[in-house]
């Protein structure tokens, strides 16, 4: 019921959505009753392209993020760990940072051509310096007394990275991960509405290309929802790693 | 900075500094080492003098001009327009209960989703006008800036509200006096995310819609397999992100001059 009282404000959004193509205050043309987008939402499922080409987008992406996670992470605990490979990677990553991350995409398709490749080095490239930054403040931010406490009881400089330094990062590297989930959506999107022949982004330029408005608003639909659902699943699961916090 | 102490401050100044160029002038260099290398071709790496060239030569035709101005003017007046009514809607949302139970939830659930999946339909509403993209700069740009906005009011110390209050000051100059100078903070850090989404998603809304603007001229050079087009924009894109990004910061120190986190700054 509360749950019910607090999204009751996205049921209304849909109902009017349903009224005003049904009465024709809108043209369908433009905005396909509600009804209209479930029907051909199952359709698309029915026939095997929306989960086709459903699969192919989250295969990229969480290649790409996977891949992101592992090098970013490693690189910010890296420079916050070890000093030269900060002043070295530093500059770097203050400089490329900022820079628009969909720049990249028709980079990495000279790079790669219009497959999977080219979308999983975008999304590799665009979602590290996120990860790496978060990483690197977390790391930073570590209690030095602890590290120093945890040597002196005889733990190697491994140990001490991974027991003490790594928990510490976590909080932080989990919101840059958090960011980097967003961004892979993102880039996953729009390079394949860019250019790409399979892929979510793909269908939707495809559909709409086509003029089959209603599938073309199921499937724009179908990748807002995951991405929201992908993040709320995230957040649960960092609720969870960080449960020692509380 | 006592470890350095021995030596005159202005020496390790200019060593760090140094420093700080070092990684740019290595990385530079390995690109124009590869890409004379043979080990790639020119098509996938064009040398440094060949992109400065296609820069130069797109300065002296005004293309450069154009582009950057229409890129620039369609991220900043997207933002402009999310900040302003993104600071609006969060007050709005902080103050009326009715407003609240109306939008925590479309922004619960708005904020996570891609939005940029929705351009072909906006696109289908708007046309392959400049509105389309400022509508999807603004779509994107503006949940930052609310939940930073609500996040920040939130913040704010009751006390001093009492006071305030108390001392006879009126709701409206209790918010432009108390309450948006005590959130602004948190809210100029919503900006700051705020500013590079606007720049990614007018870059895709070019990239897709096609046209003038930097995206779309990327687009362009890259469907006529141009690589040193795509790399000159990269490089041109970087810059305008690298500056607009280090001019938000300086807005926030000028704007926090009295907060603690300006002393702080200052010290460290």
């Amino acid at each position: 019921m509360k749950a019910f009282v607090r999204y009751s404000p996205l049921l209304l959004i849909a109902l009017a959505w349903e009224i005003s193509s049904r009465l024709g205050l809108v043209s369908t043309l433009t905005l396909p009753a509600l009804s209209d987008v479930v029907a051909a939402w199952f359709d698309l499922a029915k026939s095997g392209d929306l989960v086709a080409n459903a699969a192919t987008s989250l295969w990229r992406g969480s290649i790409g993020l996977l891949l992101s996670i592992f090098v970013g992470g490693a690189l910010g605990i890296g420079m916050a760990w070890w000093r030269p490979l900060n002043v070295l990677l530093g500059p770097l990553v203050e400089l490329f940072y900022p820079m628009p991350k969909s720049a990249l995409i028709p980079v990495t398709v000279l790079w790669l051509g219009f497959g999977d490749g080219s979308k999983i080095l975008l999304i590799f490239l665009g979602c590290m310096l996120p990860v790496t930054i978060g990483a690197f403040n977390g790391a930073r931010g570590c209690d030095r007394m602890l590290v120093w406490s945890v040597r002196s009881m005889g733990a190697s400089r491994v140990r001490a990275l991974w027991d003490v330094v790594l928990p510490s990062a976590a909080p932080e590297l989990l919101n840059g991960i958090r960011s980097a989930l967003a961004l892979t959506f993102v880039l996953l999107v729009s390079s394949e509405l860019i250019q790409a022949r399979s892929g979510l982004g793909y269908l939707i330029g495809f559909l709409g290309g086509g003029g089959v408005y209603d599938a073309m608003f199921a499937v724009v639909l179908t990748v807002a929802l995951l991405g929201f659902l992908a993040d709320r699943l995230y957040l649960v699961a960092m609720r969870r790693v960080l449960i020692w916090r509380e | 900075m006592a470890r350095v102490a021995q030596r005159a401050p202005w020496v390790s100044a200019i060593g760090w500094g140094a420093a700080r160029f070092l990684p740019i002038g290595l990385l530079l260099a390995a690109w124009e080492l590869l890409s004379h290398s043979g080990a790639v071709t020119p098509f996938m790496l064009p040398s440094i003098e060949a992109v400065v060239a296609r820069i130069a030569r797109d300065a002296g035709t005004g293309e450069l001009a154009v582009n950057l101005g229409l890129t620039l003017y369609r991220s900043l007046l997207g933002f402009a327009i999310a900040a302003v009514a993104g600071i609006a809607l969060g007050l709005f949302i902080s103050r009326s209960a009715v407003v609240r139970w109306f939008f925590d939830p479309v922004i619960s659930v708005g904020f996570p989703m891609p939005k940029i999946a929705f351009l072909p339909i906006v696109v289908l509403w708007l046309g392959f006008y400049d509105v389309s993209r400022i509508t999807m700069v603004v779509s994107d740009a503006i949940f930052p800036v609310v939940t930073a906005t609500i996040a920040g009011i939130q913040g704010v110390e009751r006390e001093v509200l009492w006071s305030a209050r108390n001392l006879g000051a009126s709701e409206r100059r209790l918010q432009w006096e108390i309450v948006l100078p005590a959130a602004l903070p948190q809210i100029l850090t919503g900006l700051q995310v705020a500013l590079p989404i606007a720049l990614i998603v007018d870059i895709v809304a070019e990239m897709i819609m096609g046209g003038y603007g930097i995206g779309g001229a990327m687009a362009t050079a890259s469907r006529f397999a141009d690589s040193r087009g795509v790399f000159a924009g990269l490089v041109e894109i970087a810059i305008v992100g690298f500056c607009l990004v280090k001019a938000m910061m300086l807005v926030r120190r000028r704007l926090l001059l009295w907060h603690p986190e300006a002393l702080d700054a200052a010290n460290g």
